[in-house]
């Protein structure tokens, strides 16, 4: 068998070359940045260089940035924000690591788009006058759909509210400019973007306080306690310079994904692209095919050697239907045969080539016709 | 084949042996002694890890394929690695971005869960930063702490401890071994009394995992934190060990994906749980060794200086300590002073995480420290990478140093004749 085929960069992206020769630089060096030694004032410097990458792929001041444990750190610790008394206004489609922070927290709706409704969102905002903590990411981890998200936030600080922005998806995939999203909180994560796993940021306005979730030494401004990750920030730092310069040939991916849904639909007409006239990552595909279950296709792909994913990347096992898709009114059936397929840097026309042969090959022997007519069905197992 | 000289033309041979001689002895500069700070990375460690950045760089929670599986699996075998050092069961590790994270949780987490009930908590003055700070913000919430004062060793009063837990009182907290004075408290005593009061027991071991045998059942353990980067593994990975009988139940810090058995929502970084691991199984195999060493280390440097330094404080108890830990204090000379007569030596005044500020320790001061002698400390840490010419040549410069800043001193040559001179009233101005 041939290289197996990784196209499930949404769940975690390979490291950059560039990226693992900083890191394996730096895993060589000793220094514990809050020393005031020779050998932790270079770790600082480290540190502190990174956090200027950081802030500057996004648009933001270097003081602005918060090195946490990851994006589900980041995002637990914006909606710490909110303190007590702030009523949660989260958009339904949000990654776990921020419905879960957010309890008690009322569901945005979005439109079959997976758009937040805005019309929706200003009622909600006039109905009640307690300040608000509204939660709207920048791209969706399972669709790739985009979020208007600075109309968000100025409808929001219109009605005195916060706006997070989890833009854990969207780092390196789309242009972000923290002041012009106009958004308070906007969380951050290396692994998704080419740099390693245990390291993420949280970008915070000057305006906002916020409520430390690990306490400690005083670290990060006392936002964030505990010894910086020195290495993982350092790779941090290089993923995002190398996300910047590879800019186009990320934006380059779309044609390359587009191609690849035609070629998909052609194999199996029924199937149907998610989240369809929406802006989308260029990147991401999320689609279902009525006959096939998503684990029958993601192990039917995975033993022709080419690794996709069926919902996101969790702790569990099981594979339930996605809340991403239902809340986009999705029906349950077809929810639940929906597949993630996310490229990246590493991704070549011939990869692509593997799994659109694999998922014919899979839909011929569910009955599938290429022509749109189902077939015989398949025998009974 | 070609074969080479060995014998070297004779004008030079003797300069070109005693340069090598001198080379080999003379330490590369600067000197790490910080090692409680932080350690450098385990060789074995970093190799052991560098699949797992390059080509096995799956989601360790990613279930539809084998780049998922592959790192999943790395981190289960790294879970067992961690818990095989402690006595524990893999099943009650949870991975966390460090033991400051490990602390929070434990304390917050199991204060928040059973709060309905209880709602007292016992610490030390003397605990880190982070296990402080996150009682602080517990009774801003309406818990009750007691910080018990310790001895002038730096352990605890074993009474005082007994009498302080209350039938309210949910968890009592005591690091294992502490980063400033290396001290390492009666475990297995306290775990006796919290176990026969009904009281959980959670102890940060940042400093004493790998360090030290431990072992969660025999010292009934109920939490314990564990730091990567203290043991020759990785920074920004750690665990806290979470007793499942008789259970803890925590309430947990970061919500989302349900990793780590809800108990710490996140992706993990499979590359740091695997170094921390590999940390773990060297430390497990080369503890006993490691340990002779250091010790020998230890009490080199301690001699090399008491011999011809008198006026030299050791702060903490020496026997209870860690093996490569000294906490020393100067009498009669300017703690910043000190520093910079000792630039080429990597050692610390007070803990690395409040260090960038000049004010005396606070653990020192718990210990009855007097403010000058505190201000004077120096924390010098040892660990598997430091040689004997870096001992020699380290408590060569503290001397040097030492001794030509008593010399500057009006201080010391009143003490050298005679005078108290804390009898003396200074004019004030």
């Amino acid at each position: 068998m041939t290289r197996p085929v990784y196209l499930d960069y949404n769940a975690t992206a390979p490291l950059k070359p560039a990226v693992i020769e900083t890191m394996t630089a730096a895993l060589k060096e000793v220094g514990n940045p809050s020393s005031m030694h020779r050998f932790g004032r270079l770790a600082r410097r480290a540190v502190e260089t990174a956090r200027e990458d950081v802030a500057a792929l996004v648009g933001a001041l270097p003081r602005q940035v918060v090195f946490t444990s990851g994006g589900t750190e980041a995002n637990n610790l914006a909606m710490r924000a909110a303190g007590a008394g702030r009523r949660l206004l989260v958009s339904a489609v949000e990654h776990d690591s921020v419905l879960k922070a957010a309890r008690d927290a009322e569901l945005l709706p979005v439109d079959a788009r997976g758009e937040v409704d805005l019309a929706a969102l200003q009622a909600m905002l006039e109905r009640d006058e307690r300040p608000a903590l509204v939660a709207v990411m920048l791209a969706n981890n399972e669709t790739g759909a985009t979020q208007p998200v600075a109309l968000v936030a100025h409808l929001a600080h219109s009605h005195g509210a916060l706006v997070h922005c989890d833009a854990v998806q969207a780092a390196g995939k789309m242009a972000i400019d923290f002041a012009r999203l106009g958004v308070d909180t906007l969380a951050l994560s290396a692994h998704k973007l080419g740099g390693p796993q245990g390291v993420g940021a949280l970008v915070v306005a000057d305006t906002v306080e916020i409520n430390p979730l690990l306490k400690g030494g005083g670290q990060e401004r006392g936002w964030r306690a505990g010894t910086e990750n020195v290495v993982g920030i350092r790779g941090f730092g290089a993923a995002v310079r190398l996300a910047a310069e590879d800019f186009p040939q990320m934006q380059a991916l779309a044609s390359l994904r587009d191609d690849m849904e035609a070629r998909l639909l052609r194999a199996a007409p029924d199937a149907v692209v998610m989240a369809p006239g929406a802006g989308r990552l260029p990147n991401t595909s999320c689609i279902a095919s009525p006959r096939v279950s998503a684990e029958t296709q993601v192990m039917a792909l995975d033993l022709a050697g080419v690794a996709v994913s069926a919902g996101s990347a969790c702790s569990s096992g099981k594979i339930r239907p996605s809340h991403v898709l239902r809340a986009m009114g999705v029906a349950p059936e077809l929810a639940a045969n929906a597949i993630r397929i996310s490229l990246g840097w590493r991704t070549q026309a011939g990869d692509i080539d593997h799994l659109v042969e694999a998922w014919a090959a899979l839909h011929a022997r569910a009955g599938v016709s290429p022509t749109g007519t189902a077939g015989r069905p398949l025998p009974a197992a | 084949m070609t074969t080479v000289s060995t014998t070297p033309t004779k004008s030079t041979a003797p300069i070109a042996s005693a340069i090598a001689k001198a080379a080999s002895n003379a330490p590369k500069l600067p000197i790490y002694l910080d090692y409680q700070a932080t350690t450098p990375m385990d060789p074995r460690v970093l190799e052991a890890m560098m699949p797992y950045f390059m080509e096995k760089f799956g989601n360790p929670h990613s279930r539809n394929h084998p780049h998922g599986w592959e790192a999943e699996e790395a981190v289960e075998h790294a879970r067992k690695q961690v818990a095989d050092l402690i006595g524990a069961d893999e099943r009650e590790i949870v991975f966390t971005s460090g033991a400051t994270e490990s602390n929070n949780l434990a304390i917050s987490g199991v204060a928040n869960f059973y709060k309905d009930k209880k709602d007292h908590i016992v610490t030390l003055v003397t605990e880190h930063k982070c296990v402080l700070d996150t009682c602080r913000h517990l009774e801003l919430q309406g818990f009750k702490v007691t910080y018990l004062p310790v001895k002038k060793d730096g352990l605890v009063d074993l009474e005082l401890l007994k009498s302080a837990i209350t039938d309210k009182t949910v968890v009592v907290s005591v690091m294992g071994a502490h980063n400033e004075i290396g001290v390492i408290q009666p475990l297995k005593e306290i775990g006796e009394i919290c176990r026969s009061r009904g009281v959980f027991f959670h102890t940060d071991c940042a400093q004493a995992f790998g360090k030290i045998p431990l072992d969660v059942n025999e010292m009934k353990i109920d939490m314990m934190s564990i730091s990567g980067h203290k043991i020759y593994g990785p920074k920004g990975i750690g665990a806290l060990y979470v007793r499942r009988k008789p259970r803890v139940r925590l309430v947990p810090l970061i919500h989302g994906g349900g990793q780590e058995r809800g108990f710490r929502s996140g992706t993990l970084p499979a590359p740091l749980c695997v170094g921390l691991g590999a940390a773990a199984e060297i430390a497990r195999r080369e503890m006993d060794s490691d340990n002779q060493r250091l010790i020998k280390l230890r009490d080199r440097f301690y001699k090399r200086i008491t011999d011809r330094l008198p006026e030299v404080y050791l702060n903490g108890d020496l026997k209870q300590r860690l093996p490569g830990n000294l906490n020393l204090s100067f009498a009669y000379v300017e703690g910043e002073g000190l520093m910079m007569g000792i630039k080429d030596l990597s050692v610390s005044s007070g803990s690395a995480c409040t260090s960038a500020s000049l004010e005396p320790s606070y653990v020192l001061r718990a210990l009855g420290v007097d403010e000058e002698l505190a201000h004077t400390s120096l924390r010098i840490g040892f660990g598997r990478f430091t040689t004997e010419d870096e001992v020699d040549y380290a408590a060569d410069r503290i001397v040097e140093a030492v001794q030509k800043l008593r010399n500057m001193s009006p201080l010391w040559e009143m003490a050298q004749e005679g005078i108290d001179i804390k009898s003396i009233k200074w004019a004030a101005h």
